[in-house]
């Protein structure tokens, strides 16, 4: 077997491959932040509660009315979207046009009572959920055994971070979206629901999450704390992206997961600090991230 | 007049005892700190049903002691030294706490029982696994009850070489526990002739193991070993499943296994797996007996931490009473004088160096034919009689343990 830095060509192949799905959960979560920041200005440190709920109600709604996967995949993103937009119309509309440390300590709130009341009703170790039968078995690659359910995830989780991009980059609806939150006035001038908008537009980015939550619930342990532990990651991979770039979130989430699942290879122990160190990094030489726009 | 000064010296003297014996418990009030994870992922093996368990051991005591009040405070220690170390502080200085129970993350214990012996208090340690707790990190204000890391290693590390799992690839959690747990296992898989080929280490805690599960993977062991602990374990389990690692031949051996953590990954998923456990609540009669109760005020079967909780706390109380005292060195004397005879052990003691000796058990995961209900998870494969599972004193590191 051909060696690589003194690592077998097969296994950094399938580090590789393991990089880019992990990345894809990335992507997907960041998006979320990233549409939420780059149209609301919003810094949702609900973020990871929501990633949570997402997986929580994909298992309850099984184990209550057994509902199936397929169907859990877009019903538990639209529950979930729709609390999220009571928090929107609740909540934080009451600080719209304050500083952003606002919608973070606000957020930041929200989310450690929805996560201290899962705990004390669940507890911690995790809720069962099972694979789907489809999903049973994998691809005997060369390099690596492949999961169905893992190939699942890369494709369905990059066909909706591309969808999400084309809606708000290239079509009409994500250009009234950009004006809206850019010039709120002139946009309710034209005839346009403004207010209707951001909750809406905040309910799409909570969706993204809890469907990244549907997609990790076969595969993660399920219990009230998953989200807190990925969030800081998340954020960073926003940081590192340009906080608000929809392009930029998904390629430094896919970069990143590719970055740490290296890592975890030469220098494990590092494994879940590298990420913050390519942030301080990128931060010092270019303060508004990869693909930010220059401030 | 010779036995009239007798009988007067005699009656003063068993006064003075018997106001000595008043005195002896500060305050009048018997104080225990319960310091466990409340909140985060170690809460379902201790946490708030620990505390439950804790009150449980109260209540059955009558709730005092020698008329003296028994209060309890708790706090969520976070699996942060730091935070939980100042807790302990304000409970020692201000509170007047005589005794800290629970105790999960090994290096929150580790922080707090230097705290214990600088202000001379007792605690009882019930969660922490690290060997080094009662070795290297003893001191004479501690007691360390259920289990630890050398019996988990001694139980399962070595039932699996010796049926024929001679290289190994252990995964550690990168910290304190983890590290004495790997330590462990390495010393007993190569005194059975087996060989540790890799070790990989991983932040705690980690949700995403497929890195860690496809290096054990092409690393060719024919033992994946996970010295981990709570939700790394399963999600790692969860995650060997998804990706072949025992159909492709290799065999997986959980060293830290809590009933809680077996009863969320469900037998499906857990079936067959090895493990060492300090109890198991349908061991015996008396176990059960005591998770009946345990589970009508909890709604769950206890866990080895939740019953040693229980068991510790009415050592100390007996201790307490029986000495009339809450003096830390009086009562750890006399809790090591007293053999432990109830529903957590048979015939368990207390050595110098703070380890509570006791039988350990090899269980096997039931398989879903055999599981009758959703906690009917463990069959006993071998009990570990206590000398052999713990470390013997000839081998400590504890300054406390007398070299003869």
């Amino acid at each position: 077997m051909s060696m690589i830095l003194g690592v077998p060509a097969a296994v950094l192949f399938g580090q590789l491959l393991l990089g880019i799905i992990n990345g894809a959960f990335y992507a997907l979560l960041s998006l979320g932040l990233a549409v939420i920041f780059g149209l609301l200005k919003i810094i949702n440190f609900a973020h990871g509660a929501m990633y949570m709920l997402g997986a929580m109600v994909t298992v309850l709604m099984f184990d209550a009315m057994g509902i199936n996967y397929w169907v859990a995949l877009f019903l538990a993103p639209l529950v979930v979207g729709c609390f999220g937009m009571l928090i929107e119309y609740f909540l934080l509309r009451r600080i719209a046009g304050q500083d952003h440390i606002y919608s973070l300590l606000l957020t930041f709130g929200v989310a450690l009572m929805i996560q201290g009341i899962l705990t004390n009703i669940f507890g911690v170790s995790g809720l069962r959920y099972s694979m789907p039968e489809i999903f049973q078995g994998g691809f005997k690659l060369d390099f690596m055994f492949l999961p169905y359910y893992r190939a699942w995830v890369i494709f369905v989780a990059l066909l909706v971070c591309f969808g999400t991009w084309f809606m708000i980059e290239k079509t009409k609806l994500g250009s009234y979206l950009r004006a809206g939150t850019e010039d709120a006035q002139l946009m309710q001038g034209f005839g346009i629901n403004v207010p209707l908008l951001i909750s809406l537009t905040y309910g799409f980015g909570v969706m993204i999450a809890a469907f990244a939550g549907v997609l990790a619930a076969p595969i993660y342990s399920v219990n009230p704390v998953m989200g807190s532990n990925i969030l800081i990651v998340v954020f960073a991979v926003v940081v590192i992206g340009g906080m608000g770039s929809i392009a930029g979130a998904i390629i430094t989430g896919l970069l990143m997961g590719v970055i740490e699942g290296f890592t975890k290879v030469f220098y494990p122990e590092f494994s879940s600090a590298v990420i913050f160190l390519v942030m301080v990094v990128v931060l010092l030489i270019r303060p508004s991230g990869l693909f930010g726009k220059e401030a | 007049m010779t036995i009239m000064k007798k009988l007067l010296t005699t009656a003063i003297a068993s006064a003075m005892m018997v106001g000595s014996a008043q005195a002896d418990i500060s305050d009048d009030t018997v104080k225990i700190g319960y310091l466990a994870d409340m909140s985060g992922t170690y809460r379902d093996l201790a946490g708030p049903n620990g505390l439950k368990a804790l009150e449980m051991a109260i209540a059955d005591f009558g709730g005092t002691v020698n008329g003296a009040k028994i209060e309890v405070v708790s706090a969520d220690d976070r699996n942060n030294p730091d935070s939980s170390s100042s807790t302990v502080r304000r409970w020692l200085e201000n509170e007047d706490v005589d005794l800290v129970a629970g105790m999960v993350a090994s290096s929150v214990t580790i922080a707090v029982t230097k705290l214990l012996e600088e202000n001379d208090r007792l605690g009882i340690v019930s969660g922490s696994a690290a060997s080094s707790i009662t070795n290297e990190h003893c001191t004479p204000n501690h007691i360390h009850y259920v289990y630890d890391t050398y019996p988990l290693a001694n139980g399962t590390a070595k039932a699996v070489v010796q049926e024929g799992g001679k290289e190994w690839f252990i995964l550690t959690a990168d910290y304190a526990f983890g590290h004495a747990l790997e330590g462990d296992v390495t010393k007993v898989v190569e005194e059975n002739g087996g060989k540790v080929i890799k070790t990989a280490r991983h932040p705690f805690p980690t949700s995403d193991f497929s890195s860690y599960i496809l290096q054990a993977q092409s690393s060719g062991a024919d033992v994946v070993a996970l010295a981990n602990a709570g939700s790394d374990t399963t999600n790692a389990i969860t995650t060997a499943g998804e990706f072949g690692l025992t159909q492709s031949g290799q065999t997986l051996a959980a060293l830290l296994l809590f009933l809680t953590d077996v009863h969320a990954l469900g037998v499906n998923t857990a079936q067959g797996i090895q493990l060492t456990t300090g109890w198991y609540w349908n061991m015996n009669d008396d176990a059960r007996a005591w998770a009946d109760r345990f589970m009508e005020e909890t709604g769950v079967r206890p866990t080895m931490v939740h019953a040693g909780i229980y068991s510790s706390t009415m050592q100390y109380l007996n201790a307490v009473k029986a000495t009339g005292s809450d003096d830390a060195q009086t009562v750890r004397k006399q809790m090591m004088d007293t053999p432990i005879n109830d529903m957590f052990a048979t015939n368990g003691r207390i050595r110098e160096d703070g380890r509570m000796v006791h039988d350990m058990y090899l269980a096997e995961v039931k398989t879903p034919e055999e599981s009758e209900n959703e906690w009917d998870l463990y069959k006993i494969v071998r009990t570990i009689p206590g000398d052999e599972a713990y470390r013997p004193l000839s081998e400590s590191k504890c300054p406390l343990v007398s070299k003869n």
